[in-house]
Order: C-alpha cells, then structure tokens, then sequence
C-alpha cells in the first residue's frame, strides 16, 4: 500500500492525528520508534484538564476548550471501536490551596484568565476548606488546606489505554503501524517525500512529524525550525486504596484501580529520565500537606518523563513554506488536546491547509527579536 | 498445615487475629503465627479479591500484607510478634485510614 500521508511518531499526539486522517478515509502509516525512545506518553499522568491553562496565550485556553468540548464523543467512538475503557471521567477537578494568600492568588489567577478570555460564565469556582472538605469526606484535609479551586469541565483518563486505543482504532480504520521505524532521514522525491529509516525508503505526497523531542532534527529537513527542550517532570505510584478522592486534581488524582498518582516536578536537567531522591522527597511532602494519611500509603513505584517544551509552552502546528504537504504538531498535552488533534487538526491537514486560528501556534512567533 | 514445634514456655505471648487470642513467641514474625492458623491466608488480593498467604517469608513477595495495630499492608514476614498486637487480615483494598 503506498500510504497518502505518513506520520513520524506513534504517541499520543500522531497517532490521534493519524487515526483522525484514517477516519477521514487517508490511507495513513504510522511510524513508531523503539523502545529506547523517550516516549513521554507513556510517562504521561492522565489528566484532561481546562482550568488554569494559557496565561497570557488565550488562543491556547480557546484550543483547550475546543478539545474538551469534543473530549466525550472522542472517547465514546474510541471505546465502542476498541471494546475498552478508558476511565474517562469529567466531573471537574481541583486545584489545592494552602493559606489564605495561597487561596487568593488562585481566585485572581483563574479571574486574569477568565478575563483574557473575554467571554462566557466562569466554568470554576472557588470552594472554601469546609466546602471542600464536604466534597472528599473520606480524606481528612490537611491544617494549611485553605480551599482549592474547582474545575467543572476538568478531568481524567488512562493515558496508557488512550494510547492503546488509538493505535487500535487506527488498524481498524484501514491505517497501518510500523514500530521500530525510527526515521533517519527526510529527502525530496520531486514534490514528495523520501523518508530513510531501519535501512529502508518510503515515498510520501504528504508527511505530519509528530516526533516529540525527536522532532526539530526531521523538521529542520522541510524547512520547519521547531524550537523544542526536554522537560524532566516525575511522578510516584502508591498501591491500591479504596476510593477516597471523588475528583482528580492538579498533582493528586486516584485511578480507576485505586492507586494514587502524585505529580508531578518541573526541572531541566537535558535528557536525563532518572528519577531522584529530591524529587520524591519534595512530591511527598507536598502530598502529605495536602491528605496528611498520605504518609502511612506505600509508594509502589516513581518515574520520570521528558515533556516537549516550547520556548513559550505553548504548542507548535505548522505547514512548511518551502516543502508544503509537510506539517509538524508538538505540545506538552497530547492527552488534553488528543480530541483537538483527532477531529480538528487531522480534518485541516487531510484538507491541506491549516486553518487561520492555528496561525497563533506557528513557531514564527519565536523569531521576534529579542528586546534591547 | 503448619505447627509449632516446641512450647514457647515463658516467652509467649499473646497477639489478637481478627479479635480472636492467638500463643505467639517472641523473635517469631507475624507471618509465620498466621501460616499456622487453620484459615492460612492473611489478605484478599485488591483486583480479584483472591485469598493469599505469606509466601517468600523474606521481604521481597508483599504477599504477605496485613493490617498491624491500625496500619495497613504493613510485611507480616519482617514484622516481629509483640504481647498484644492487634492485627486485621487485610480486605482487598486498604483504606486511606488503615
């Protein structure tokens, strides 16, 4: 089969694309890497989550929002072609606050977004510590609780089955996967594209690179300068526990099985995946301010991933100027955006041409110059 | 399946399983008093709450999980015996207070 379009990377953000271009009746192939690959969607903690995302970049809060929108339907379709469950649950989640200064900085952070945003109710509100102590009778609040905000359109999902259902659903739709395909090598083949991997060439009209930190090296090849950096960001695992978090929140969310995940640190430390003794220490901690029972949970298991960073966070679509029919798509919330770039984003690429309101997440809004 | 082969003598004492008084020796574990109990198995599994016994006896299995005066899943096999011990076997998941 000669493939009509090719994407370079099967985690959660080529393959929602690619399997969003096989329901559009492409004839897509997908290329995954190996194993020793970084693979941030399988270091991924789950969340699908609105309130708080885009400060200063409303058109990434209205991405955020689009997804979202389109998040249950996606997972519907998904679940019923794939005869899974994916644990997606959207009852809101929270976001803790400790002390009363803590409690106002987040009234006032999500009111600036509400505000940049420019239109509509708020979707959050502020719970003060009874209410929400009310909310998750079974653990009891630690003493610097003060409250935390609450997310109506906020949730979760199993980011490890989301994946796997994507890949699924993609075979089903008449697309193909090739794993161990690492690409080496992206040349012109007339108008085409001849991409080199594992020994072998395969000719494209059309290509989506979607490699996550592999990325910048393939793009620079079509005349797409992606500015990407690894961001190590690590999360622990506790055994099973009988339900006592109703919600998910930012950094604390129960799984379907029980377990509790705790997330996640922020550092720069290149492409080290090691997790550390700090890292476990410090995410400990502010657990256990949060639900002080915490400390008598055993910790079952802690790693790292290496999110794709911009240089402003914010995610990169773009079509080459100069090689056209080759697209890139990065960001740092393939989970959250997994509907966006399934339904919209692989709906404007089959068509050929990215839409307008995508134009704020083109990577030449890195090429102004620095003030003096 | 399991006795004892000597009389502790002075050195016994008295642990609680499930409220019920067992004979225990001091310097013996948890998990070697509740192998030799006619019910073996000192907790259901979280997933398929199958039943399950204190196995590797050396710290490394964790299927040994009890509840020891209040605190769960704590190791029975490298969990000393002490006059008066309360423990609970452990039903499927534990909760966030036990």
């Amino acid at each position: 089969m000669r493939p009509d379009i090719i994407v370079i990377g099967g985690g959660t953000v080529g393959a929602a694309i690619a399997y969003g271009l096989a329901k559009r009746r492409e004839k897509v192939l997908l290329l995954d890497g190996d194993d020793g690959d970084f693979r941030a969607a399988q270091a991924n903690f789950g969340l699908v989550w609105l309130q708080g995302k885009g400060p200063g970049m409303p058109a990434y809060q209205g991405l955020t929002r689009r997804s979202i929108d389109l998040w249950r339907g996606f997972c519907d379709e998904l679940e019923a072609s794939e005869q899974t469950n994916l644990v997606y649950e959207q009852n809101g989640g929270l976001a803790f606050c400790f002390g009363e200064d803590g409690f106002e900085k987040r009234r006032l952070d999500l009111m600036r977004l509400h505000n940049q945003r420019g239109e509509g109710e708020p979707d959050w509100e502020m719970l003060d510590r009874a209410a929400l102590q009310k909310l998750m009778p079974r653990a009891g609040l630690g003493p610097d609780v003060s409250g935390a905000s609450y997310g109506r359109r906020d949730g979760h999902v199993n980011p490890l089955r989301l994946l796997a259902a994507l890949h699924g659903a993609l075979l089903r739709h008449g697309g193909s996967i090739r794993h161990k395909a690492r690409v080496e090598r992206i040349d012109a083949a007339g108008s085409e594209f001849r991409l080199h991997f594992a020994g072998e060439t395969l000719v494209a009209p059309r290509i989506v690179i979607a490699a996550g930190l592999g990325s910048p090296a393939l793009a620079s090849q079509v005349g797409l300068d992606v500015p990407v950096r690894p961001e190590r960001g690590q999360v622990l695992v506790t055994e099973r526990l009988a339900p006592f978090l109703p919600l998910p929140a930012s950094g604390l969310r129960q799984t379907g099985e029980g377990t509790v995940m705790i997330g996640a640190t922020k550092d720069n430390s290149g492409f080290d995946v090691s997790a550390t003794a700090d890292a476990a220490a410090g995410l400990s901690r502010k657990t256990v301010r949060i639900v002080p029972a915490l400390a008598d949970v055993r910790l079952v298991r802690q790693w790292a991933g290496l999110r794709i960073m911009t240089p402003d966070s914010y995610p990169i679509y773009a079509q080459s100027l100069t090689r056209p029919g080759a697209f890139v798509a990065l960001c740092h919330s393939g989970v959250t955006l997994a509907a966006f770039h399934s339904e919209v984003l692989a709906s404007a690429i089959a068509a050929g041409a990215l839409p307008d309101s995508l134009s704020p997440f083109h990577q030449s809004r890195f090429d102004v110059p620095q003030a003096a | 399946m399991f006795r004892k082969l000597h009389d502790p003598g002075p050195s016994a004492v008295t642990i609680l399983i499930d409220g019920h008084p067992v004979a225990a020796e001091v310097g013996e574990s948890v998990a070697a008093v509740l192998l030799r109990q006619a019910e073996g198995w000192n907790r259901t599994t979280p997933v398929s709450q199958s039943p399950r016994a204190p196995y590797c006896m050396m710290g490394v299995c964790f299927e040994c999980l009890v509840e020891v005066d209040g605190q769960g899943s704590v190791q029975g096999c490298l969990t000393p015996v002490r006059d008066g011990m309360r423990i609970t076997r452990q039903q499927g998941r534990r909760s966030l207070s036990a």
